[in-house]
C-alpha cells in the first residue's frame, strides 16, 4: 500500500495527540509514515509514533526547519512528496497545520480540503461547514490530496508499526528562510490540556459575571481534567483571556463532551463547537438556543449548578 | 509605504448559509453580504501603519458585483483607493485558484505590504495568506496580533497554541491579522460620502493576466462530491434545577461514562 504522510504536531518533544489520531486514520488508507520536522526526535517520540502505526519515520533534524515560519515544513514535505510518491498527506488541522497544507499544495500544484472531520476511502473528506448547518464530502481531484484533520475526529488506537527513522537531507531555499522566529513565547497555561485538543471541553459565557468568577469553571474543568473555554460575551468584557474563545472568529472545538455553563448560544458561538460529540447547557434561560443542542440541559443558576457538578465529579471519581 | 489590503465580502453569520444545488457553490444572493469580521482588523492594522510611516492604502477585494458595497465600506474607513477583481469566470475557485488570482492582481498592483484577516468566516480555510506569501515569494507574517514596520524590517507576534513567536523580516511581506489585534474605527460621515468620490478600479482576468484555466469551478483543484443539511440533534433532556441539577448533570455524565 501506498504511504500516507503524516506531519507530526509536537510541543518540546512530546508528539500530540492528534498526530496519534492522524496516523490511526492514515492506517485505515494506506501505510502511516509520520514526518518529524526539526531536531528534538527522542526516543520515547519515536516509539510513541512506532506503537500507534508509523512504519517510517522521515526526519528533517536541521533547527532551520522550525525557526522560520511555515514555509521550511511545507518544502520539506513537497521534498518527500516528490520522492516517495505517497497516497496522501495529512496534517492537523490547527491553524499553523492549514498554513503548511496551503503552501504546500501550491508547491505540489495539489488540491487540498481544510477541517477535515473524518476520512474516508478515496480521500473523501467530511466537513462540517456554516457553524454546523451543513455537512459535505469533498474530495481532491489533482495532485497529491492534502487534508487538515481536525482534532478530535477519530480515536487514537495503537496498532504497532515499525517505526523506521530515515533522515531527510533537506536544502531551505532562501524564501523558505526569509520569516524568521527570534522568540517564542510560551504562556503558563497549568496542567490543562489544549484548547483544541481536548477531549473535554468547560466553557464560560456572560452568565459567569466576572472574571473572579471563571474559577468555578476552571474548577470543573480540573475535575473533569477538561479545557477551558469562553464565549465571546466573557472574552469581550474582558473575564477570559482572548486565546481560549470558542466560536466562529475563535477557537473550533470537536470534543467528546462539551459543557456549556451561562452560554446562550447565539450562532457565532455555536459555529465553534456545534460537532461536539454531547453537549450538556446550564442556564438561568429556559429559552436559550443552547438547549436546542444539548443532550442534556440544566434549566439554573450555573453559580450553584456548576460547583454541586464539580464536587460530585470528584466525589464519584 | 504601499499597502494593499485584501477585503471579502461574505454573508452575514447571523442569516442562514446555504450552497447552490446546481453547482455546489455558496449561494451568495441568497443571503446579505458584509464584509468579512476578520477584514476589518486588516483595514484599520493598514490605516495605522500609513498613519505611522505615510504611504497610501489601496484595497482589493475578489468577488462579484456586489462586493463593490464591501469595498465602499473599506474606503469609507479611510483606503485611498481600490481594485476590484471581479470577472464571472472567477465564479466557484477554489483556495488554490483564489490565491492564484489574487497573486497575479497584487503583481500588477505592486506593495510593500499585504495584510489580510486570518480566515474568512465563510470558507474558513485559513490558508490564503499562506498561500500567496508562496506564490509572491515574500515573508509569510501571518496569525498576527501585533505588526511593527521599522524601514524596511517587520516583526510581528505570531499567535502560537503556546503562547506566540516573535517574528521578523525584510519587507515587502505579507501578514495576516488575527481578531482584538485593534479596535476596527467606524466610517464617519465624512468618510461615507469621501469614499464615494474614490477610485476603484475593475480588473478583469485579463486585465490581472490571469490564466482562464487556472481559475473558477472548472478548475478547481477540489471539488464538493454531496452535501446535506446537517441533521437537527436529538432533543436532550432538559430538567430544571432544584437543588439538585448538579447531581442530576453529574448522573447524565456517568452514564455517558465520562466519571
Amino acid at each position: 500500500m501506498s504511504e500516507i504522510l503524516v506531519l507530526v504536531e509536537q510541543l518540546d518533544g512530546e508528539v500530540k495527540k492528534v498526530t496519534l489520531e492522524l496516523l490511526t486514520l492514515a492506517r485505515g488508507l494506506g501505510t502511516p509514515a509520520a514526518v518529524w520536522a526539526g531536531p528534538g526526535l527522542t526516543d520515547a517520540a519515536k516509539a510513541r509514533l512506532a506503537e500507534y502505526g508509523a512504519e517510517k519515520i522521515y526526519v528533517a533534524s536541521s533547527a532551520d526547519v522550525v525557526d522560520h515560519v511555515v514555509a521550511p515544513k511545507a518544502e520539506l514535505l513537497a521534498q518527500l512528496v516528490a520522492d516517495k510518491s505517497p497516497a496522501a498527506v495529512l496534517v492537523a488541522a490547527t491553524a499553523e497545520g492549514k498554513e503548511v497544507a496551503g503552501r504546500l499544495a501550491v508547491k505540489t500544484d495539489s488540491g487540498v480540503i481544510t477541517d477535515a472531520v473524518g476520512l474516508g476511502e478515496g480521500f473523501v473528506a467530511d466537513q462540517s461547514i456554516f457553524g454546523g448547518g451543513v455537512n459535505v464530502r469533498s474530495r481532491v481531484r489533482k495532485g497529491t490530496p492534502i487534508v487538515a484533520v481536525r482534532p478530535n475526529s477519530t480515536a487514537p488506537e495503537p496498532v504497532a508499526g515499525a517505526g523506521a527513522e530515515e533522515e531527510v537531507s533537506l536544502t531551505l531555499s532562501d524564501a523558505a528562510k526569509a520569516a524568521r522566529i527570534v522568540e517564542r513565547v510560551k504562556q503558563e497555561k497549568g496542567a490543562r490540556p489544549e484548547l483544541t485538543e481536548a477531549a473535554i471541553v468547560v466553557s464560560g459565557g456572560r452568565g459567569v459575571g466576572s472574571a473572579e468568577n471563571f474559577s468555578v469553571i476552571e474548577g470543573l474543568a480540573d475535575a473533569l481534567g477538561a479545557a477551558v473555554g469562553a464565549s465571546r460575551a466573557a472574552t469581550d468584557a474582558g473575564w477570559y483571556p482572548h486565546q481560549f474563545q470558542v466560536g466562529q472568529t475563535g477557537k473550533t472545538v470537536s470534543p467528546q463532551l462539551y459543557i456549556a455553563a451561562g452560554i446562550s448560544g447565539a450562532i457565532q458561538h455555536r459555529a465553534g463547537m456545534q460537532t461536539a460529540k454531547t453537549i450538556v447547557a446550564i442556564n438561568k434561560d429556559p429559552e436559550a438556543p443552547i438547549f436546542e443542542l444539548a443532550d442534556y440541559g440544566v434549566v439554573g443558576d450555573l453559580h450553584q449548578v456548576v460547583p454541586q457538578l464539580t464536587e460530585e465529579v470528584t466525589k464519584r471519581k | 509605504m504601499n499597502i494593499v489590503v485584501c477585503v471579502k465580502q461574505v454573508p452575514d453569520t447571523a442569516t442562514e448559509r446555504k450552497l447552490r444545488s446546481d453547482d455546489k457553490t455558496l449561494d451568495r444572493d441568497a443571503v446579505d453580504g458584509v464584509v468579512n469580521e476578520l477584514d476589518e482588523y486588516a483595514v484599520e492594522e493598514a490605516l495605522k501603519l500609513k498613519e505611522a510611516h505615510g504611504g497610501e492604502v489601496t484595497v482589493l477585494s475578489m468577488g462579484p458585483g456586489k462586493a463593490t458595497e464591501t469595498i465602499r465600506k473599506a474606503l469609507a474607513m479611510g483606503a485611498d483607493k481600490a481594485v476590484h477583481l471581479s470577472d464571472d469566470a472567477l465564479h466557484g475557485s477554489d483556495a488554490l485558484s483564489t490565491s492564484y488570482a489574487m497573486a497575479q492582481a497584487l503583481k500588477k498592483i505592486g506593495f510593500d505590504l499585504v495584510i489580510l484577516g486570518s480566515e474568512s468566516t465563510d470558507a474558513r480555510t485559513g490558508v490564503l495568506a499562506a498561500m500567496l506569501a508562496e506564490r509572491l515569494g515574500t515573508p509569510q507574517l501571518t496569525l498576527a496580533n501585533k505588526v511593527e514596520v521599522d524601514g524596511s524590517s517587520i516583526a510581528v507576534q505570531r499567535l502560537t497554541d503556546y503562547g506566540f513567536d516573535r517574528v521578523e523580516a525584510t519587507l515587502p511581506a505579507v501578514v495576516s491579522v488575527v481578531e482584538k489585534i485593534n479596535e476596527p474605527r467606524y466610517p464617519s460621515f465624512k468618510g461615507i460620502m469621501a469614499a464615494k468620490k474614490k477610485p476603484v478600479e475593475t480588473l478583469g482576468i485579463a486585465d490581472a493576466e490571469i490564466a482562464a484555466d487556472q481559475v473558477g469551478l472548472d478548475a478547481a483543484w477540489s471539488e464538493v462530491v454531496d452535501f446535506a443539511a446537517a441533521p437537527p440533534r436529538a432533543a436532550g433532556t432538559i430538567v430544571k434545577d432544584e437543588g439538585d441539577g448538579g447531581a442530576k448533570a453529574a448522573d447524565f455524565l456517568a452514564s455517558k461514562k465520562f466519571i
